[in-house]
């Protein structure tokens, strides 16, 4: 019988295993490839674009592909005045989108109507969908988009996603390990 | 030719059609009534070569009696004139009749008007809200329709509710006095 066994790694490999938690692991890909949903409605779509273009480059922080699909997109970047007329249209698309899913509101007027205090628009989108951050400017910069980006990348590593839907099983795994 | 034969050509052949005449700053207002309407447009853009309707837009004098105005702004391309035909309409009317097929431009003005004021245009080929949607029942720029807005709700068209103004309009007081000053939260309502 042998005294030893023979692991599945040897030592040239496990240099390059990391063990971490689930939830650390699965909040780095998430918050590393966010793909926006860009609901580009008036002026801060511009900046959106400005942003998205080569100078400020938005793909460095994984949001490259700006699919036009509610389908294939995690962040939904709200850029722009919600009208009444196109509020529900926001919400619908909202809707479309598969879990997990977040919503950035760029500009005044997404957060809160922004200087349109009248009868056509709505008082921030966040009166019908969850926002996660909201960035002020009319229109923000685009380094002010970006640095939205990245406290909603810090949000997203705070999650607790695996400890929050299996609670059972978080307890078992730390009981075990413990 | 110039204005002045435009005019006077204008003149001879509506002469007891125009109700008003005013001329400032270079710029000539005939007040004409809504029933001449279509008779002195086709005078103007084929025989006046007034061929580009700059503009249609609707006044609401809440109060006075007829309550709404409404202001055509012709230009002759050929002659680089402008021309302002002014008609006033009461409420209890409402209707006026289309220029769209004399000039097409006007189809989306009209709607615009019919949307923001509820005055109709008789013979209009599409006449529906331009701006607000289908079956929004009130008309926006009165003067008897609050800015903050009414509530209203289509299910699964639209809604609308009343802004929150926490003090406003905030509007600018034109003196030279620091941003504080200038700047008041409302505007009291006795300025």
């Amino acid at each position: 019988m042998p005294e030893t066994r023979s692991t599945a790694y040897d030592s040239k490999i496990e240099g390059n295993v990391i063990l971490t938690r689930f939830d650390a692991a699965l909040n780095w890909v998430r918050k590393n490839s966010l793909w926006p949903m860009p609901m580009g409605l008036a002026c801060c779509a511009i900046e959106l674009m400005a942003t998205a273009a080569s100078r400020f480059d938005i793909a460095r922080f994984g949001a490259e592909v700006m699919r036009f699909s509610p389908r294939q997109c995690d962040v939904m970047i709200v850029a722009g005045t919600v009208t009444y007329k196109m509020a529900l249209a926001v919400k619908r698309i909202y809707e479309q989108m598969p879990e997990p899913k977040w919503v950035i509101a760029m500009g005044a007027c997404a957060s809160t109507g922004g200087m349109y205090r009248s009868y056509a628009t709505l008082q921030g989108i966040d009166q019908l969908i969850p926002v996660d951050v909201y960035i002020s400017g009319c229109p923000p910069r685009p380094e002010a988009l970006l640095a939205g980006l990245i406290k909603l990348q810090e949000k997203i590593s705070t999650e607790r996603s695996l400890r929050d839907q299996k609670p059972k099983l978080t307890e078992k795994l730390d009981d075990a390990l413990a | 030719m110039s204005c002045d034969k435009l005019f006077g050509s204008l003149g001879k052949s509506f002469g007891e059609n125009i109700q008003h005449q005013s001329e400032f700053r270079g710029e000539t207002t005939y007040t004409i009534s809504a029933s001449d309407l279509r008779e002195i447009a086709k005078f103007c853009r084929d025989e006046l070569s007034f061929d580009y309707l700059l503009d249609i837009t609707s006044i609401d004098n809440f109060g006075e009696e007829p309550r709404f105005e409404i202001v055509y702004h012709l230009y002759s391309m050929p002659h680089a004139v402008t021309l302002r035909l002014k008609l006033k309409v009461s409420e209890d009317v409402g209707v006026v009749d289309t220029v769209s097929d004399i000039w097409p431009t006007a189809n989306w003005h009209e709607r615009e008007i019919y949307d923001m004021m509820g005055i109709k245009f008789d013979g209009h080929p599409d006449l529906r809200r331009i701006l607000m949607w289908d079956g929004y029942p009130f008309f926006p720029l009165r003067k008897d329709f609050p800015l903050e807005g009414l509530p209203s709700e289509m299910p699964d068209v639209a809604f609308t509710k009343v802004t929150p103004m926490e003090g406003g309009p905030f509007v600018t007081v034109p003196s030279s006095a620091t941003s504080k000053d200038r700047e008041p939260r409302a505007r009291p309502p006795e300025l």
